[in-house]
């Protein structure tokens, strides 16, 4: 963004935006955030990561006294059941998202742009299972599912995963929708543009990076869920917590410290891949994602 | 060259009439002014020209076939928005072509047709800048640019100068004038401002509360102003009211004789109307020809002109002199209401009697 004011304002000087330089003291303060961020981050996944290669590590050390591959060869073997887990986690995740955009978009335009009736009903709905605990609209649905053979399946997950990921998803878009408003698409309109144009030049454009990060919370949603894929997937899918939980309580630390960094690993990978998408677009933003 | 017929157009919004029972008919290549004060029903009404809103009852014709069935984007009428909103993800550049490229207009034609434009809405070499990065006047005019690159059949201004200092108003009403004359354009243009209307449009359109008021030509709302409200909106609030027999009105400060050539015929009770430009002093103690006795309230001098406040009978009226002509406060002085300046309203305070239309 910077370098391109910059070139233009060389052929049009009437009109000069500069960026200023924010003080030294904001500079400061932003440099100790990203550092402070970096350690809270980082630290935990470092000591994660000695303890997955640990085989005795007793209390005064500093480091382990033995180091060893076993929990990592135990992570990639297919008894573990964990690359499985990584795998069905990836796709119950994909899968959500996509219900979720398909589903919920629409859903998020109409209560951000237009005013009916039912709306705060409409509006209180989607609250619901932000309020109700998951657990308990799991169980209801469970019975349901059984019956229309929804269960062990990855489409069944994926659906009960949309229960507590919608509302956040619906939630974000429709206030970037009520935030960008109708006018743009009706002067596109009236230029000629037909509605998938609309869409295409100024609809998706305008709410792209809104629904970046819908589609961010709607994924690691999906990718943290536990209860409901316990129950809805009936442990023959499998996902990443279903395999970890189990050893979070046991004894063996090395194994969980080798999953939960599986587990983690593309939680902070699409988190990174977003910010940088999003500081880009900063304009629509406002600076949402970049530090 | 689109000829544009609104036929019985209505729209209502909940209990609110905003557009009723409109009628006009624009002729292909003409330009049109709505003018009313907020809120009257000119935006409405330009909408439900482009489709953006469905009209409650009536119809829109382009070249006498009905558009209300056909989609915004087919209908070929473009819309310069009141708030002048720009694609913020796109450059000046890119938002100039919009309408080219949905066209399907080769690039280096767009490129070089945007070019253009920008040259003649005095924003040369700004097509790479975004959109925030150009002043309100600037974003107004590439929003009317990107409009008059397409050449539209029809053309709708909601109020596209708004933002603009005098100097750049008048080299855009130029230019819009230019292009719209030289493509044969049909062209609504809506303001608030009556002399802008004036001055841009072949005919106007006077619209108060959602009812059309008058349509014509620019000075007939100066000449014959329909009602007194009508007339007030062009700044004349002179009203005499009498009592007409044949071409004379007997008014509470003396005869006053209308022209028969002018005024349309009547009897009964009227209301006189002068325009403060028309009022003459008299100053040689005449008092042949619709001569009436007036006390002066208050004289503002303005420069080129005195402006006077004037008691007559029991209205003021207001009264531009040469700077000259200096009266006291209090003074009672005579004024000639010239009988071919003299015109009748409609009274639209009691609908009894109404006279002309
Ligand atoms: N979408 C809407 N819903 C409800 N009422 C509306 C809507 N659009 C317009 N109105 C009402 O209709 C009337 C006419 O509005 P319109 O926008 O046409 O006025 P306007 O003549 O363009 O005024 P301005 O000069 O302020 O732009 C107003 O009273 C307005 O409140
Ligand atoms: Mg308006």
């Amino acid at each position: 963004m910077t370098t391109d004011v910059k070139d233009t304002t060389q052929a049009a000087p009437e009109y000069i935006e500069e960026k200023e330089k924010p003080p030294i003291a904001t500079r400061w303060a932003r440099r100790l955030a990203i550092v402070s961020i970096l350690l809270a981050v980082g630290l935990p996944m470092i000591s994660l990561l000695v303890w997955s290669f640990a085989f005795r590590w007793n209390y005064p050390d500093l480091l382990p006294s033995e180091w060893s591959m076993r929990a990592w060869s135990y992570v990639v073997d297919d008894s573990s059941r964990v690359l499985e887990g990584l795998w069905n986690s990836t796709q119950a995740a994909v899968l959500v998202t996509i219900l979720a955009i398909i589903v919920g978009l629409p859903a998020a335009r109409a209560l951000g742009q237009h005013d009916f009736r039912a709306k705060s009903t409409v509006e209180w709905i989607l609250m619901m299972p932000i309020i109700v605990p998951p657990l308990v609209a799991t169980m209801g649905i469970h019975q349901i599912f059984i019956r229309m053979n929804l269960t062990d399946s990855l489409f069944g997950v994926a659906l009960v995963h949309l229960i507590p990921s919608i509302p956040y998803f619906i939630l974000v878009m429709a206030s970037v929708f009520a935030n960008y408003g109708t006018a743009l698409e009706e002067t596109a309109r009236t230029l000629g543009a037909n509605r998938w144009h609309v869409f295409r030049y100024v609809t998706f454009p305008a709410i792209s990076s809104g629904l970046l990060v819908a589609s961010m919370f709607t994924f690691l949603i999906s990718w943290s869920q536990y209860v409901t894929t316990l129950l809805i997937g009936g442990g023959s899918f499998i996902t990443l917590p279903l395999v970890l939980f189990p050893f979070l309580s046991g004894a063996n630390h090395s194994v969980a410290a080798a999953i939960s960094l599986v587990f983690v690993a593309p939680a902070i990978l699409v988190l990174i891949m977003t910010s940088r998408q999003l500081s880009r677009e900063s304009s629509v933003m406002g600076g949402f994602g970049k530090i | 060259m689109t000829n544009v017929v609104l036929k019985h157009l209505s729209r209502r919004f909940g209990d609110h009439l905003a557009v009723r029972d409109l009628n006009l008919e624009i002729a292909s290549g003409e330009m049109v002014a709505f003018l009313g004060p907020s809120g009257c029903g000119k935006t409405t009404t330009l909408r439900m020209i482009t489709g953006l809103i469905q009209p409650t009852s009536g119809d829109v014709l382009f070249d006498g076939e009905s558009v209300v069935g056909i989609p915004t984007e087919r209908r070929g009428a473009v819309m310069v928005f009141q708030k002048h909103l720009l694609f913020p993800t796109m450059n000046v550049a890119d938002n100039v072509g919009f309408g080219l490229k949905m066209a399907g207009v080769e690039k280096p034609e767009i490129a070089r047709r945007v070019d253009e434009i920008l040259e003649l809405v005095e924003l040369p070499g700004l097509g790479d800048r975004k959109a925030h990065e150009l002043s309100g006047g600037q974003q107004q005019r590439v929003a009317l640019a990107r409009a008059l690159v397409v050449h539209p059949q029809v053309l709708l201004l909601d109020e596209p100068l708004a933002n603009l200092d005098a100097n750049l108003r008048i080299t855009m009403r130029h230019l819009i004038r230019t292009i719209q004359r030289e493509l044969g354009i049909t062209a609504i243009f809506v303001t608030h401002d009556q002399e802008e209307a004036v001055m841009l449009a072949d005919r106007v359109a006077l619209m108060f509360d959602g009812v059309v008021q008058q349509v014509g030509e620019p000075n007939s709302f100066y000449k014959r102003p329909a009602t007194a409200r009508v007339a007030q909106f062009f700044r004349n609030s002179n009203f005499l009211p009498g009592q007409r027999t044949g071409n004379v009105v007997t008014t509470s400060v003396g005869d006053v004789e209308v022209d028969p050539d002018l005024v349309p015929e009547g009897s009964g009770h009227v209301v006189l109307t002068v325009r403060p430009e028309e009022v003459q002093p008299v100053l040689d103690g005449s008092t042949e020809g619709n001569v009436v006795p007036a006390t002066i309230e208050s004289v503002i001098y303005m420069g080129s002109y005195t402006q006077l406040e004037a008691r007559i009978g029991d209205e003021t009226w207001n009264v531009q002199t040469s700077a000259a002509f200096m009266p006291k406060d209090g003074e009672t002085v005579m004024l000639r209401l010239p009988r071919e300046h003299l015109w009748i309203v409609r009274d639209d305070s009691s609908e009894e009697g109404a006279v002309a239309s």
